[in-house]
């Protein structure tokens, strides 16, 4: 469903993302991880065009866009046209804060789509009832706790109806008993079959949902595997050094004494 | 020192001053429309990634904001026909100027009010797969507008004390009638003075509300 081939991508004279390549069938879900600075929330932007390649190709469903040829860059439309196929989820929420919940919602649909404003309502308290915050339809953004707001947030995401979901370290800025009520929204999502990458520190959350765990650092993939096979029995020495920061605080103890 | 002061004489020109602040006022607000729109266009255009377009449109900000506005009056209205070879009347030069003038200060407030708006909403916007357009008709342009409201209302108390210069291209606003009755009556006293109090009346309540919605804002 999404492939990425040989991307790179650098910011002045930092290289970023050194000849990345990443596969996700369709239903997959891919989890994310690594030191910060990793690249890892690049490469998520680079899925959706938010921050464009120097060089590779991605591919999401049908499309494909090629920046082998450097100098060509996508139009506006195009880009557009691209990035409405893929929802994405930020750190810090980016819910509009001049618009109420449900406006938030339809927001997508009714801009970018096209749907009737009353399909679009409709659409959007569905997908409200689904993350729970059906009676929050009225609200502005300001009025709701962090959780509420990333689940408003992953609701406008599905309302453009994605064929893949993208999530950017989603439960980072949550104070830490707001995360579960996040994470049980992305738990259902993937159990409906949605492809998904997660850009996450949740090592427990990522063992549990993701079925690839993929561990970057300094741009290049480090080590990649089945998720609890690279969580619990990591191969290479960086990535042991990384997840051994989490082990005392963030898996069960089962789960560090069987590693 | 004595002075008798007498007022009661300023109420036969009452007329040529309804005529001056007529002027006055409807220099402001059409300065003020057009200024607005050429303040949006220089903004948007100097925030593209377009160096050749952005370039000139930057300098030709500095060179307004960096000149007094007499003389950018002055000379649209004299020198400026020279080049073009069209005669302006006073009235279009003085338009001209001051619509420019404006221009060049609102563009400033706009680009820092479109600036002002977390990349987080750009993101989001296109990440809804927004063309650029949309991304600033719905979600970029109601946040900053907000932000520029009080600049803005700022900016328009000055173009209203700006528009006073049109007085030495013989523009009839409140000023220059003031001059037209000390001229027939002598009485320069009272006559400016209540022309002051006259611009005091319409700017107070300008500065006022832009307080307040600065404060409303802030919260």
């Amino acid at each position: 469903m999404i492939e990425m081939v040989h991307v790179k991508k650098s910011f002045g004279a930092v290289s970023v993302l050194k000849d990345m390549s990443l596969r996700v069938p369709r239903g997959g879900v891919v989890a994310l991880i690594g030191p910060s600075g990793s690249g890892k929330s690049t490469l998520l932007r680079c899925l959706n065009l938010l921050t464009l390649p120097d060089s590779g190709a991605i591919r999401v469903g049908e499309s494909t866009m090629d920046f082998s040829n450097g100098d060509k860059l996508p139009r506006d439309r195009e880009l557009a046209a691209f990035r409405a196929r893929t929802g994405m989820v930020f750190q810090n929420f980016n819910l509009f804060p001049h618009m109420s919940t449900l406006q938030n919602v339809m927001e997508g649909p009714v801009t970018v789509l096209k749907v009737q404003a009353e399909a679009a309502r409709a659409t959007a308290l569905g997908l409200l009832e689904k993350v729970g915050l059906k009676d929050k339809a009225d609200v502005t953004p300001d009025k709701l706790s962090g959780g509420q707001k990333q689940r408003v947030a992953i609701a406008r995401a599905l309302a453009m109806k994605p064929q893949v979901m993208l999530f950017d370290e989603a439960t980072s800025a949550l104070d830490p008993e707001l995360v579960g009520e996040v994470l049980a929204v992305v738990r259902q999502l993937a159990a409906e079959g949605m492809t998904m990458v997660l850009v996450t520190h949740e090592m427990a959350f990522a063992r549990e949902v993701a079925d690839t765990v993929v561990f970057m650092r300094d741009g290049i993939v480090v080590e990649e595997g089945p998720a609890r096979q690279v969580i619990d029995a990591p191969r290479d020495p960086a990535t042991r050094a990384f997840l051994s920061h989490f082990h005392r605080s963030g898996l069960p103890a089962a789960v560090v004494a069987g590693s | 020192m004595h002075y008798d002061w007498s007022f009661g004489f300023l109420l036969q020109y009452s007329r040529v001053i309804g005529v001056g602040a007529a002027y006055t006022i409807g220099f402001t607000v059409l300065t003020a429309v057009t200024g607005f729109a050429v303040g949006c266009v220089v903004a948007i255009a100097s925030l593209s990634n377009l160096r050749f377009v952005s370039a000139p449109l930057v300098m030709l900000v500095e060179v307004f904001r960096c000149t007094p506005v007499l003389v950018q009056l002055v000379w649209i209205y004299y020198a400026l026909p020279v080049l073009i070879g069209v005669e302006l009347s006073p009235a279009v030069a003085a338009f001209v100027a001051l619509s420019l003038y404006g221009g060049a200060f609102y563009s400033e407030i706009i680009r820092g009010g479109i600036v002002s708006v977390d990349v987080g909403q750009w993101d989001a916007g296109r990440a809804l797969g927004m063309r650029r357009f949309d991304l600033m008709k719905r979600i970029v342009m109601p946040q900053a507008l907000k932000r520029m409201i009080p600049p803005l209302v700022n900016q328009a108390v000055l173009q209203l004390k700006n528009t006073s210069l049109l007085s030495v291209l013989a523009v009839p606003d409140l000023l220059y009638q003031g001059q037209l009755i000390t001229s027939a009556t002598y009485r320069p006293l009272e006559t400016y003075t209540m022309i002051a109090v006259i611009y005091f009346i319409i700017l107070f309540p300008m500065t006022r509300v832009a307080r307040v919605l600065e404060a409303r804002l802030a919260r």
